[in-house]
C-alpha cells in the first residue's frame, strides 16, 4: 500500500513561472522580479557556496587523519577552516532557507501575488552575488586565515591574508540579509489575503517573521563592526588594537552581538520547515500552535541577550558571566517547547514514512543532541574546560548541519514537487536521509569526546592520543558526503525524469498547495479567501482524504 | 593520558572532580530528555504508521497546562545546572589569598613563564602539588589562551589586559597545556607541559637550576632607579609623587574621591597611563612609560613595588585611603 | 513589473501599497538606528577612556560652521515637511518648490562639510600617516587668529602632559568624527538623489492628495538623517566647550 495518494496520468500545467517568458531567456531570469525565480537564483548560488564549503571541509577532515597533518601546511590549514566557516555561515546557512524557501513560499502561503518589494528582492540577490564575489576574490588571492570570527588584533594587525576584501564582501552581503528581512516583515504585515489572520498563518511564516526581526536588528551591527575592523586594518586606527589604545574585547562584544542572534537566523527557519512537515505527514494539526509561534518570537528576542556566553574566559566580569549564563539557559526553553510539541503532534497521527518526514525526524534527533549540548556550554563551570575545544565544534555542527542543513534538505524534499512539478525516487531519498543521519553522527559525535579530552579547535596538528577519534570522525564525514551527493543527484535527475506531481501530492493543507505545481507567475488567478484553520485535515474535503469518498485506484507503485 | 574511562582526561587539580561531576550531572539530565524524546518519537512512528492511504490523524486540543509543565520543569533543571556551574565558576574567578604566583606571557607562538624567584621557563610550567597557584597572564601580541585539560581550567591571554587564573594541583605528573585561542600560523604547536612536583622536588628544582637568573625584585629595584622613578616616588613621602611603601594591596584615595585597590593591574595602568587615576593631593605630572618598558620589565617593577609592602608607610605622602573610609 | 497608473500589480489596492511602502521605510530606519548605533557605542566607550583627547579634538572643529549646518538641516526638514503637506493638499507647484528648497539646503550642508573636511586636511587631522594634533598651532597661516592659535597650542601642551598618547587617542576621535559624519554625509547624498527623483516626478504633477507616498517616505528618511545629525553635532562639536 502506498503512503501517498497518487492521481493517475498527471500532466505539468501548460503555463507556469518557469516557462513564462518575458524578454530573452537569460534576461528574464537575471532581471526577474518574480519571487519564485529569485528563489531559484538563490538556490543555485547557495549551492555553489555549499559545495565550496564542503570541499574545504573534506580537505580539513582528510588533513586531520594523522596527528602530524600531512595534507597541507599550517598556513593553508588555517585558511581552510576560516574559509569553510565564512563560506558556510555567511553565504550558505544565513541565506539558505529564508532566501530560497522563504522567498518562494511566503507569498504563496499567505495568498499574495509576490513579496511587498519585488525589485528589492532582486537587489538582495545581486548584493549577495557582489558580496560573494569579494569573498571569492579574497579566497583566491591569498586566502583568509583569521578564523571566521575575525578576532582582533590578529585580523586587524597581524594577519597577512586577504582580510580586507573578505570583510568588505561580508559587509556587503549583510545588506542582502537586511533587505530580505525587511521584505518579509512588510509582506507578512500588509499582504495577507482576506481571512488569513495572524493565527491562521503557517508556522513557517511565523518562523520567518521571527527570523526577519533578528536579521534587521542584528545584521547592521556586524556591518559596522566589520567596517571598523577593516578601516583599522587599512588605516592603522586603534579601535581594537591595544598598542594604539584600543580594546580587543570591544570587538568581541560587537561581533557576538550579531553573531549569536545569527545562529537563530540559521535555525528558526529550519524549525519552521519542521513545523510544516510534521503536521502534513501526521495528517493532523500541530500540537500547541500558539506556543510554537510564540516560542519563535521568544527565541528571537531572548537570543539578543546572550552574546557574551562566547566570552566567559576572556576575563569578563563575573557578574556579566553569571547574567549571560542564566539567560543562555532561559533561551533554551522555547526550543525545548518546540521539540515537545512536535513529538506530541505524532501522537494519534496518521504517520507516513515519506522522505520529508524522515528528514524532519532526523532533524529532531540531531537538534536535540545539539541543543542539549548547548546546556553544557552555557554552564559556567563546564565552559572553562570545554570552551574553544572540539566540544564546541561538535555542538554547533549538530545544530547547524544536523539542524539547519537537514531542515534545508527536508524542505527541498517537501516542496520540490511544488517548485519543479516533479516527484523524486522515494526509496532512494529515504535511504539518503538515513545515510545523512548516520554519517553525521559518526562524524561529529566523536568530537564531543575529543573536546572533553582537551583537543582545542583550529588545530592543524594534535597529540597522538587524539588520533583514533579523529579517524572515526573523518570516516563518518565520507558517509555524510554521500548523504549530500545522493539528493543532489536524484533531485537533478527528477527535474527531467521525475514523475509529474500534480498540485498537491502529499497532500498538505497550506495555501501554496492550492496552486499548480509549478505555480503560475502570479501565483493565484483569483485572490483566495481563507476560512480554514492551519493544518486542519478534518475540515478540508478538497484534499480527498477520509471523507467517505471511494479511493481512486492507484495507477502504479511510485518507486 | 587517559583515565580508566577514555572520555575524560586525568583529574589533576582541585577543580577537575567538580567539573567532571557537573558534566555527569548535565549528561544525565540530557540523556534522560534525549532518550525520552527519542523513545516517544520511535514509538509513535511505528504505532501510528498510516493504516490506509487516505487516513488522517486525530486532532488533539492545545493543552496550556502541559505546555506550562514542560516549560517549568526544564527551567528548574536549567537553574540547577546554572547554579552548580556558577558556584564552580565563582570559585574559579575568586583567587585565594595565599597563592604561589607565576607570571606567564604568551606570544606568537610560545609561552614564557617566570617563577617567583625569577627562574624562567619556555613552554614549560613547574608547579608544586597541593599549593594554590596563580598564573598572571599577559600577551605580547594577539589573544592567546592558557588551557590545561587535566586541571579543567583555561583563561584568555589578552593584549592590553592582565588576566589571572588559579588552580591547586592535586596529583604529581606531567600534563599537556595548550594554547586555545586561535592566534595564527602555529597556534596548534603553541603548547607545552605542566610538571606538577612534590613540594620538596619543586623547591629543589627551583633553586637547583637557578644559575644566575635575576630575581625580579632585584631587577625591578634596578629599573626603579634607572628609569628615575625614585626621583619623584621618594620613600619618605616628600617627593612630587606618592611613596610606594605599603601601597600594594592597599586602598588608594584618588583625586575624584573614589578609591581603588592597588593591584597588578593598577600598577600597570599607572606605568602606561599615569593620568588615568590621579592620587588625591597630587598633580598629574608622571610621564607615561608606554613603549619604554617590555612586559618583563613591567613585571619586574611590579614585583619590586610589591616587595615595598613591608616598608614603613609615611604618615603623609602615600595616598592610601584612611581605614575608616567606607567603600 | 505590471503597473496600472501608480498601482503595482502585486498589490491589491493603493492603500495596501502605501501601507507597505511606509512600513518598509520605518523598518529600514530601524536598521539604520542599529547601524549608527554601533558607531555611537564605540564613540561612547572611547570618549570615556580618552576624554582629554576627545576634548582637544572637538575644540578643533569650527563651532560656527557646525551650528550653522545644524540650522540648515533643521530648516531642510521643515521644507521637506512642507513638501509633503503641499502634496497632501494638492498644491502641486509648491511641492516642486519645497523639494527644490530641501535639496538646496542639503547641498549647502554638504558644501559646508566639504569645507570642514578640507580644513582638517590642511591641519593634518586626517587619521593615518601625517596626523598631528600639534600641527595647526605650530603652523599659523595668514587667515588665522593668532590669539586663538596660542590658546590652542597651550591646550594641546596641557593635554599632552596628561595623555602623552594624544596623537593615538586623537586619531580615534577623528576616525570617529570622519566615520560618523562621513556615513551621515553618504546618507545625505543618497537623500539628495532621492530628492532629485522626487523633483522630476513633481514636475509632471505626479504627487496628488490621492498618491503622495514617495514624498512621504523620502520625508521620513530625510527626517531620520536630520535627527542623526542632531545627535552628532553636540557629541562631536561640543565636548569641553565651557570656556
Amino acid at each position: 500500500m502506498s503512503d501517498t495518494l497518487t492521481t493517475p496520468a498527471l500532466e505539468l500545467p501548460h503555463k507556469h513561472y518557469l516557462n513564462a517568458t518575458y524578454g530573452s531567456g537569460l534576461r528574464s531570469w537575471l532581471l526577474t522580479t518574480d519571487h519564485k525565480r529569485i528563489a531559484l537564483l538563490y538556490l543555485c548560488s547557495v549551492t555553489v557556496f555549499f559545495f565550496i564549503g564542503g570541499v574545504l571541509a573534506t580537505m580539513i577532515r582528510i588533513h586531520l587523519l594523522t596527528p602530524g597533518g600531512a595534507l597541507v601546511t599550517p598556513e593553508t590549514y588555517n585558511k581552510l577552516f576560516t574559509m569553510h566557516g565564512v563560506a558556510m555561515i555567511f553565504f550558505f546557512l544565513i541565506p539558505s532557507i529564508p532566501a530560497v524557501f522563504g522567498n518562494f513560499l511566503i507569498p504563496l502561503m499567505i495568498g499574495a501575488k509576490d513579496l511587498a518589494f519585488p525589485k528589492i528582492n532582486l537587489l538582495s540577490w545581486y548584493i549577495y552575488i557582489i558580496g560573494g564575489g569579494f569573498v571569492l576574490y579574497s579566497f583566491s588571492t591569498g586566502g583568509l586565515d583569521t578564523g571566521w570570527t575575525f578576532y582582533t588584533p590578529l585580523s586587524s594587525v597581524y594577519s597577512n591574508s586577504a582580510v580586507t576584501p573578505a570583510v568588505i564582501g561580508i559587509f556587503i552581503n549583510g545588506f542582502s540579509s537586511i533587505l530580505t528581512g525587511l521584505n518579509f516583515i512588510v509582506t507578512i504585515h500588509t499582504m495577507r489575503a482576506p481571512g488569513m489572520t495572524w493565527f491562521r498563518m503557517p508556522l513557517f511564516v511565523w518562523a520567518h517573521y521571527a527570523t526577519s526581526l533578528v536579521m534587521i536588528l542584528g545584521t547592521p551591527v556586524i556591518a559596522i563592526t566589520l567596517l571598523l575592523a577593516g578601516l583599522e586594518r587599512m588605516f592603522h586606527l586603534g579601535f581594537f588594537n591595544p598598542a594604539l589604545g584600543g580594546d580587543p574585547i570591544l570587538f568581541q562584544h560587537l561581533f557576538w552581538f550579531y553573531s549569536h542572534p545569527a545562529v537563530y537566523i540559521m535555525i528558526l527557519p529550519a524549525m519552521g520547515v519542521i513545523s510544516e512537515i510534521i503536521p502534513t505527514f501526521a495528517r493532523k494539526p500541530i500540537f500547541g500552535y500558539s506556543f510554537i509561534a510564540g516560542s519563535s518570537i521568544a527565541i528571537a528576542v531572548i537570543g539578543f541577550l546572550v552574546w557574551a556566553h562566547h566570552m566567559f574566559v576572556t576575563g569578563e566580569s563575573t557578574y556579566a558571566a553569571l547574567t549571560f549564563s542564566f539567560l543562555s539557559y532561559v533561551v533554551a526553553i522555547p526550543s525545548a517547547v518546540k521539540v515537545f510539541n512536535w513529538t506530541s503532534t505524532l501522537y494519534k497521527g496518521s504517520i507516513s514514512w515519506d522522505p520529508p518526514m524522515i528528514y524532519a525526524l532526523g532533524f529532531i534527533g540531531l537538534f536535540v543532541i545539539g541543543g542539549l549540548t548547548g546546556l553544557f556550554l552555557a554552564c559556567l563551570g563546564l565552559d572553562i574546560h570545554i570552551h574553544d575545544t572540539y566540544f564546541v565544534v561538535a555542538h554547533f555542527h549538530y545544530i547547524m548541519v544536523g539542524g539547519a542543513v537537514m531542515g534545508y534538505v527536508g524542505a527541498l524534499h517537501f516542496w520540490w514537487p511544488k517548485i519543479t512539478g516533479r516527484l523524486y525516487p522515494r526509496a532512494l531519498s529515504r535511504f539518503a536521509a538515513i545515510i545523512l543521519f548516520i554519517g553525521f553522527n559518526l562524524t561529529f559525535f566523536p568530537q564531543f569526546i575529543l573536546g572533553y579530552l582537551g583537543m582545542p579547535r583550529r588545530y592543524h596538528t594534535y597529540p597522538p592520543e587524539f588520533q583514533v577519534l579523529n579517524v572515526l570522525s573523518t570516516a563518518g564525514a565520507s558517509i555524510l558526503a554521500l548523504g549530500y551527493l545522493l539528493p543532489m543527484s536524484y533531485l537533478t535527475w527528477s527535474m527531467r525524469y521525475g514523475k509529474v506531481a500534480g498540485p498537491n501530492p502529499w497532500p498538505a493543507t497550506g495555501l501554496e498547495w492550492k496552486t499548480d505545481s509549478p505555480p503560475l507567475t502570479e501565483n493565484f488567478e483569483v485572490t483566495p479567501e481563507v476560512t480554514w484553520e492551519p493544518y486542519d485535515f478534518k475540515n478540508r474535503p478538497d484534499l480527498g482524504l477520509a471523507t467517505g469518498a471511494p479511493l481512486p485506484a492507484p495507477a502504479h507503485g511510485d518507486d | 593520558m587517559q583515565s580508566q574511562l577514555p572520555i575524560y582526561p586525568e583529574q589533576a587539580s582541585n577543580f577537575a572532580p567538580h567539573v567532571d561531576a557537573l558534566m555527569l550531572f548535565i549528561t544525565g539530565i540530557c540523556v534522560f530528555f534525549a532518550a525520552g524524546v527519542t523513545v516517544a518519537i520511535v514509538f509513535f512512528f511505528f504505532k501510528y504508521h498510516r493504516k490506509s492511504p487516505d487516513a488522517i490523524g486525530v486532532p488533539t486540543e492545545e493543552d496550556p497546562r502541559l505546555e506550562a509543565l514542560w516549560m517549568i520543569v526544564p527551567l528548574i533543571l536549567s537553574m540547577a545546572m546554572f547554579g552548580w556551574g556558577a558556584v564552580v565558576y565563582v570559585d574559579y574567578r575568586n583567587t585565594p589569598r595565599d597563592t604561589l604566583d607565576v607570571y606567564v606571557i604568551g606570544k606568537q607562538w610560545m609561552w614564557k613563564a617566570q617563577q617567583p624567584n625569577g627562574l624562567k621557563e619556555i613552554n614549560e610550567l613547574h608547579v608544586p602539588v597541593g599549593r594554590n597557584v596563580r598564573l598572571i597572564l599577559a600577551s605580547e601580541d594577539v589573544i592567546h589562551d592558557f588551557f590545561v585539560p587535566a586541571f579543567r581550567v583555561k583563561m584568555d591571554v589578552v593584549p592590553g589586559h592582565y588576566n589571572t587564573m588559579w588552580f591547586r594541583p592535586t596529583k604529581p605528573g606531567r600534563y599537556h597545556f595548550f594554547c586555545s585561542q586561535y592566534c595564527g600560523t602555529n597556534h596548534a604547536v603553541m603548547g607545552g607541559w605542566v610538571t606538577v612536583m612534590e613540594p620538596v622536588d619543586y623547591a629543589a628544582w627551583l633553586s637547583g637550576t637557578s644559575g644566575g637568573q635575576a630575581d625580579p625584585v632585584v631587577a625591578g629595584e634596578k629599573l626603579f632607579a634607572e628609569k628615575a622613578c625614585i626621583t619623584c616616588h621618594l620613600g619618605a613621602g616628600l617627593g612630587r609623587a606618592p611613596s610606594l611603601n605599603g601601597v600594594y594591596g592597599a586602598n588608594i584615595l584618588l583625586a575624584d574621591g573614589s578609591t581603588v585597590v592597588a593591584d597588578e593591574a593598577y600598577i600597570r595602568e599607572s606605568l602606561l597611563q599615569p593620568n588615568a587615576k590621579i592620587v588625591a593631593g597630587y598633580q598629574p605630572l608622571m610621564p607615561t612609560f608606554q613603549g619604554q618598558l617590555t612586559e618583563e620589565q613591567i613585571l619586574a617593577l611590579t614585583a619590586y613595588i610589591k616587595s615595598l609592602q613591608s616598608q614603613p608607610v609615611p604618615v603623609k605622602g602615600a595616598g592610601i585611603a584612611p581605614p575608616t573610609e567606607k567603600r | 513589473m505590471h503597473r496600472t497608473g501608480e498601482l503595482y500589480g502585486h498589490f491589491e489596492t493603493l492603500e495596501q501599497q502605501k501601507e507597505s511602502a511606509t512600513l518598509g521605510m520605518w523598518i529600514f530606519l530601524v536598521t539604520e538606528v542599529l547601524f549608527f548605533g554601533g558607531l555611537f557605542l564605540t564613540y561612547t566607550i572611547n570618549r570615556r577612556a580618552f576624554s582629554t583627547a576627545f576634548g582637544i579634538g572637538s575644540n578643533t572643529l569650527d563651532i560656527t560652521l557646525g551650528a550653522g549646518n545644524t540650522v540648515v538641516l533643521i530648516m531642510s526638514s521643515l521644507t521637506m515637511a512642507m513638501a509633503v503637506w503641499s502634496a497632501q493638499v494638492g498644491k502641486k507647484k509648491l511641492v516642486s518648490i519645497f523639494l527644490i528648497a530641501t535639496l538646496g539646503l542639503g547641498t549647502v550642508f554638504l558644501g559646508v562639510k566639504a569645507i570642514e573636511y578640507k580644513q582638517k586636511y590642511d591641519h593634518h587631522l586626517i587619521p593615518g600617516h601625517g596626523f598631528d594634533m600639534r600641527y595647526r598651532s605650530a603652523h599659523p597661516t595668514a587667515s588665522d587668529d593668532l590669539k586663538e592659535l596660542a590658546r590652542e597650542k597651550q591646550e594641546v601642551q596641557t593635554a599632552i602632559k596628561s595623555d602623552p598618547d594624544i596623537n593615538y587617542h586623537g586619531q580615534l576621535y577623528f576616525s570617529l568624527y570622519f566615520g560618523m559624519t562621513g556615513l551621515h554625509a553618504l546618507h545625505m547624498i543618497v537623500g539628495a538623489g532621492l530628492l532629485l527623483w522626487l523633483i522630476k516626478g513633481s514636475f509632471v504633477g505626479r504627487y496628488t492628495p490621492q498618491y503622495n507616498t514617495p514624498v512621504e517616505i523620502v520625508g521620513l528618511y530625510w527626517h531620520f538623517v536630520d535627527i542623526v545629525w542632531i545627535y552628532l553635532f553636540p557629541l562631536l562639536y561640543l565636548i569641553d566647550r565651557h570656556h
